[in-house]
């Protein structure tokens, strides 16, 4: 059997949770970005801490790769059920790379690999997935020394003896690996770029993380919740190098209250959630619109209603971010497209956020944060931070009607300055006093809902991508980004673009040009009901009849987008 | 001292549309704790925040003049939280009723106790819900008859003095607002304590609560004495099961125990509140560049 496989390999590794597959995702992406390699990784898991069937891809290219295939050009399967969980994406065209003394499988394309014996040999099958990394990095021929480097400093503090057991079980797969290159069995021919080592290889949950540091966050309260709680966890890391009080709060309603009394103090306060976590803070969404503070909210999207499919993606939440809270108060959504938008984005979250004193939020999901690629450079020449809290003199207001500007008073916080700070979730006055008096009622709501205009100087624009004689545009919003692009590519027809959305409330005004000029819309979402497509129609009546929608809990693939893009194309 | 009076009182204190009852226990509340504050040379109406939820009780800092965060039912406790643990150079008190403390805000309760903030929360316990009219609340006798408990109540009453203490609460008192010099003097020391302080705050509704009357705590209540030791923790749970004649004072109080807020690593060497702090994006920079 002979098989080479050029420029672009889909490895697939797959087996329960506990027997170490993230770890595995990690080492082989860090290892071959180094190595001069594009790399992609995302994973699948069931909810679940032992057990089931979890995967990773990773794609391995020459080119920049961002986005998700159903095709795997080598599986490494660790349990037998993992190949049956892959379905139809292990076809006649997969390698099969297993410890078949063990699993007993059948299909043709199997390379025996007693993995789990050497595990064993060495002392225990926990190294099963360290065996099956040095097999993939022996296909690739990587300098065995790049290996041990990488795993004595991944595995350091934890003692020399795991440390030379791990080396021992990736040299052993390694061993194996590289003789099915060498005697032409399996043939990986993806050119290495040495520059690419410098590359930064982060999830979509660092680039949050990263993006809320540069943002000058200083303080996140919020309860775990998957695919949201990564950010948390990021964060306590970061703690240990920068300013930033982390607490883990009693519940979702404790830690927006919390964020927001964050803010009153003058801190820069985040929350991280995902959609039903979010639905208990909507009251608290809604104070802040009330008392008009400043809020920033990561929401990770994963399919609903209720507890819905808690690992897996979708994109339904955003209904439930523009519609929460009860009453009417302005806000605005980013759903970034891809990791260095996520950075910017959320940095610049908490200046908006602050600049006129309402919520923000990232829109992202579990396929999203759960991806990992690599990223050339982030900028932080372009970082800028400005707070706007002001010095209050003692006559200060804090909803002063006649220093607003675009519905803005200043925003004064308390022992700073002369002025008392009273915010009120009533009705209030000038000074933040409740009242029941009608007229300043209208005057409250009319400065807040004022602040929709300003922000709509402010917006960013929709990306596009293709050609700008294009008679089909495909609308997509968040992390549809890369996938949609790829698909462009792989078509290759001059008559079809993407517009891309990165704020998709308030509806940038610009967008309406774009969507005017196109003979065609084709909607992409990952939801049942074109949530996106149904705000385009409120925002500018412009009714959207193609979509291609995808609800099962998995993200589009390129090849199946790309199938349907031609379908609509006909 | 006298330069310090009702430094606390608003301007317009007279003519203030105040949406208590005539009688309502509230106002000896607003009155002692204006007190208290005037006497702490400490506190100014800058440096010092009042919380509080929604209710009756909830009310109070609109008839105060100091800072303000008159937020949502049941959560004063996690914005006191997050405003002392974000600035702690703020004297943070959360004020509120039964109602919002102990039932809609129960979970906040207890895991508040249990974080040691240095913020002091004063629950003003009528044992009843004025604002919606007389249902019952968390502290409600058995039997009593309300518009909704129509046959009586049956759910036991909440202990807050033995949950506070159960759950490591530092300073835990009871105290009636009609013991006006005693009440004032918890609630210095309260504010003084380094941690969490809970002052559960015995206070008639006129309207709605025919039972727990001035003259019902007056003769159901007694002060602890002189001799009484509030260190003794097994003592002080015996006291917060006594139900016959309730202990007013300091029931319970441990020195010494690290607040939330100290045991942070962001204030060991820098003590300045984080709204004085910034970022330091050369630092940002090596530490992203550390992770290629």
């Amino acid at each position: 059997m002979n098989k080479t496989m050029k420029e672009d390999v889909s490895i697939v590794l797959s087996g329960e949770a506990g027997q170490g597959i993230q770890t595995i995702e990690r080492l082989l992406t860090f290892i071959l970005k180094r190595e001069g390699y594009y790399v992609f990784a995302t994973k699948e898991y069931m909810s679940r801490v032992r057990g089931g069937s979890n995967s990773t891809e990773i794609r391995v290219s020459s080119k920049p790769v961002k986005s998700y295939v159903d095709k795997i050009d080598i599986l490494i399967p660790l349990t037998k059920s993992s190949v049956e969980h892959l379905g139809d994406r292990v076809n006649e065209d997969t390698l099969i790379i297993a410890d078949n003394d063990s699993l007993k499988l059948e299909n043709k394309n199997l390379f025996n690999v007693p993995i789990l014996s050497i595990a064993k040999e060495i002392g225990n099958e926990i190294y099963a997935n360290i065996v099956a990394v040095g097999v993939i990095l022996g296909l690739f021929k990587i300098n065995i020394k790049t290996i041990e480097e990488y795993l004595r400093e991944r595995f350091g503090d934890k003692g020399e003896k795991i440390v030379s057991d791990n080396i021992k079980a990736a040299s052993e797969g390694y061993k194996l690996g590289k003789d099915f290159s060498e005697n032409g069995e399996i043939k990986i021919e993806i050119s290495a770029n040495e520059t690419l080592k410098d590359d930064l290889l982060i999830s979509g949950t660092d680039a949050v993380a990263l993006g809320a540091l540069a943002g000058n966050c200083d303080s996140i309260f919020s309860y775990p919740m998957t695919p949201g709680s990564g950010v948390l966890v990021d964060l306590a890391n970061f703690s240990k190098n920068f300013d930033i009080l982390v607490e883990q709060a009693e519940d979702e309603i404790a830690a927006i209250n919390m964020a927001i009394g964050g803010w009153y103090a003058g801190a820069r306060s985040m929350v991280t959630t995902s959609d039903g976590g979010f639905a208990l803070m909507e009251e608290g969404l809604s104070l802040a619109g009330m008392i008009e503070s400043p809020l920033v909210i990561h929401l990770a999207q994963r399919p609903a209603p209720a507890t819905g499919l808690p690992t897996r993606t979708a994109q339904e939440g955003l209904n439930l971010v523009i519609h929460s809270g009860h009453g009417e108060f302005p806000r605005l959504v980013f759903a970034p497209g891809n990791l260095e938008q996520a950075f910017y984005l959320t940095q610049q979250a908490f200046n908006i956020a602050d600049k006129y004193q309402i919520p923000v939020f990232i829109l992202t999901d579990q396929f999203f944060v759960d991806s990992y690629y690599n990223v050339k450079k982030l900028d932080l020449s372009k970082i800028e931070n400005k707070k706007y809290f002001v010095e209050t003199g003692e006559d200060y207001k804090r909803y002063d009607l006649s220093k607003a500007e675009n519905g803005v008073s200043p925003r004064g916080i308390p022992n700073f300055g002369k002025g008392l700070i009273i915010v009120d979730s009533d009705e209030h006055d000038e000074e933040g006093h409740l009242t029941e008096d009608l007229d300043i009622r209208i005057k409250m709501v009319e400065k807040r809902l004022q602040k929709y205009d300003a922000l709509k100087d402010d917006f960013v624009s929709p990306e596009f991508f293709g050609n700008r004689n294009y008679k089909y545009l495909l609308v997509c919003w968040g992390s549809n980004y890369n996938v949609v692009k790829e698909a462009i590519e792989n078509i290759d027809n001059k008559d079809l673009a993407m517009l891309h959305f990165s704020q998709v409330f308030p509806f940038p005004e610009n967008a309406v040009e774009f969507l005017e000029n196109a003979e065609k819309i084709i909607d992409v979402e990952n939801n049942a009901t074109g949530q996106f497509a149904k705000l385009i129609r409120a925002e500018t009546g412009i009714k959207i009849d193609s979509k291609i929608l995808k609800f099962n809990g998995m993200p589009f693939s390129v090849e199946e987008l790309t199938a349907k893009i031609r379908e609509e194309l006909q | 001292m006298s330069e310090r009076k009702n430094i606390f009182s608003l301007e317009n204190e007279k003519e203030l549309d105040i949406a208590w009852c005539p009688g309502c226990g509230n106002f000896g509340i607003l009155n002692i704790l204006k007190k208290a504050l005037e006497e702490m040379e400490e506190i100014t109406p800058n440096n010092f925040v009042l919380v509080s939820g929604i209710g009756q009780a909830a009310k109070i800092p609109h008839y105060f003049k100091n800072n303000a965060f008159n937020g949502l039912h049941g959560r004063a406790l996690p914005v006191a939280f997050a405003i002392k643990s974000t600035n702690p150079d703020l004297y943070v008190v959360a004020e509120s009723g039964d109602g919002d403390m102990y039932g809609e805000g129960g979970n906040h309760f207890i895991h508040n106790i249990r974080r040691n903030v240095d913020i002091t929360n004063i629950v003003h316990d009528n044992r009843v819900y004025g604002l919606t009219k007389g249902q019952a609340s968390p502290t409600s006798q058995q039997g009593m008859v309300t518009p909704v408990q129509v046959n009586g109540v049956i759910l036991n009453p909440f202990n807050p003095i033995a949950v506070a203490i159960a759950n490591g609460a530092t300073f835990v008192a009871r105290a009636f607002v009609g013991d006006i010099q005693s009440t004032k003097e918890i609630i210095k020391k309260a504010i003084r304590h380094k941690g969490y302080s809970l002052i559960d705050l015995f206070q008639p509704c006129v309207t709605f609560n025919k039972i727990n009357t001035y003259a019902w705590f007056n003769e159901h209540t007694y002060k602890l004495g002189e001799d009484y030791d509030p260190s003794d923790k097994m003592q002080a749970l015996q006291m917060a099961f006594q139900e016959d004649k309730i202990p007013l004072g300091i029931i319970y109080e441990e020195k010494g125990k690290p607040t939330f807020e100290e045991q942070l690593t962001i204030y060991k060497q820098n003590k300045e509140p984080l709204f004085k702090r910034n970022i330091d994006v050369n630092k940002l920079e090596g530490f992203i560049n550390s992770m290629r």
